[in-house]
């Protein structure tokens, strides 16, 4: 299966990117991974880009590894569409100070939009 | 992340708990600060209607709960709950956030709902924190549960983000020092 997970470094978004990587090692998955930008996330694209390749080398994990600039939930959809990808994997939220569920914007706009399926890590 | 907003206006003021009150169906319902009693919280959330989770939560299983109800009773939260015959039938609660603000949350038992118990504990849970200290209120709730924004509204809350799922609501209970 070809994979393209979203990260824009917010900590969803982290967890999601180690989880993904025990995948893939796992069932032999295609990983692609979009560092995309989030403003909200406090984590700079380089920052992103270290620990994804941390977590990669750790696991000796291949994946294609790409900065996709523009809007994180647009860019994101039309790359999963138009190289063919079958699942997009976004982190599943953030939790509120009382422990609420909050997706962040990146995934509502992907999850209302896009003719893939979304996997939301929890 | 950026700074909440806030209305200007002081809402209030809000009478603190004890409250003792007839619910809608003539049942006694009575409201006060939670005494500690975890047992008869966590009694009512594992009894509660999955259908009426929000963002996840309360979660299910016991487990789950009492790990989950550890955030709600910290140094930094106050508590008020509604009791019928010797049963929690509501909970309310502020938790503090790492801005000076606090979090709110309600929850009422299926079987209370709809019968005013809601009104009743979200007015004596803001008396409560105004009474102890507290200046400012947010919360979020699905976009869809028009009942739970309409009654949020009604004691003084404003929205300050529609944009997303949830919809995100703050109030002030005290002047700002």
């Amino acid at each position: 299966m070809k994979i393209l997970l979203g990260i824009g470094g917010a900590d969803d978004s982290l967890a999601a990117l180690h989880e993904t990587v025990d995948r893939v090692q796992e069932v032999g998955d295609d990983l692609t991974v979009a560092i995309v930008n989030n403003p909200e996330s406090g984590r700079s694209m380089d920052e992103i880009e270290q620990a994804v390749r941390e977590a990669l080398g750790e696991t000796q994990c291949e994946a294609d590894v790409r900065r996709v600039e523009g809007d994180p939930g647009s860019r994101l959809v039309e790359i999963a569409e138009r190289e063919g990808f079958d699942r997009i994997v976004l982190g599943g939220g953030q939790q509120s100070p009382m422990g609420k569920i909050r997706l962040g914007p990146i995934a509502e706009f992907v999850l209302l939009n896009s003719h893939v399926s979304v996997t939301l890590v929890r | 992340m950026t700074d909440r907003p806030y209305p200007e206006s002081v809402s209030g003021p809000f009478e603190s708990p004890p409250r003792e009150l007839e619910d809608r169906e003539g049942r006694p319902v009575s409201i006060e600060v939670f005494d500690g009693d975890r047992d008869a919280l966590v009694e009512m959330y594992a009894d509660f209607d999955p259908a009426d989770r929000a963002q996840g939560i309360p979660p299910v299983g016991e487990d789950r709960i009492r790990d989950w109800l550890e955030h709600l009773l910290c140094e930094n939260c106050y508590n008020v709950v509604a009791s019928h015959d010797g049963d929690v039938v509501g909970h309310a609660t502020l938790v503090g956030d790492d801005q000076g603000g606090y979090e709110l949350a309600i929850f009422v038992h299926q079987e209370f709902q709809g019968a005013g118990v809601g009104t009743e504990l979200l007015e004596s849970l803001l008396g409560y924190g105004a009474e102890q200290g507290v200046d400012r209120v947010w919360l979020t709730v699905e976009r869809w549960n028009r009942p739970a924004i309409n009654l949020y509204r009604k004691v003084g809350f404003e929205t300050t983000d529609a944009q997303s799922f949830e919809h995100e609501m703050s109030i002030r209970l005290r002047d700002h020092e």
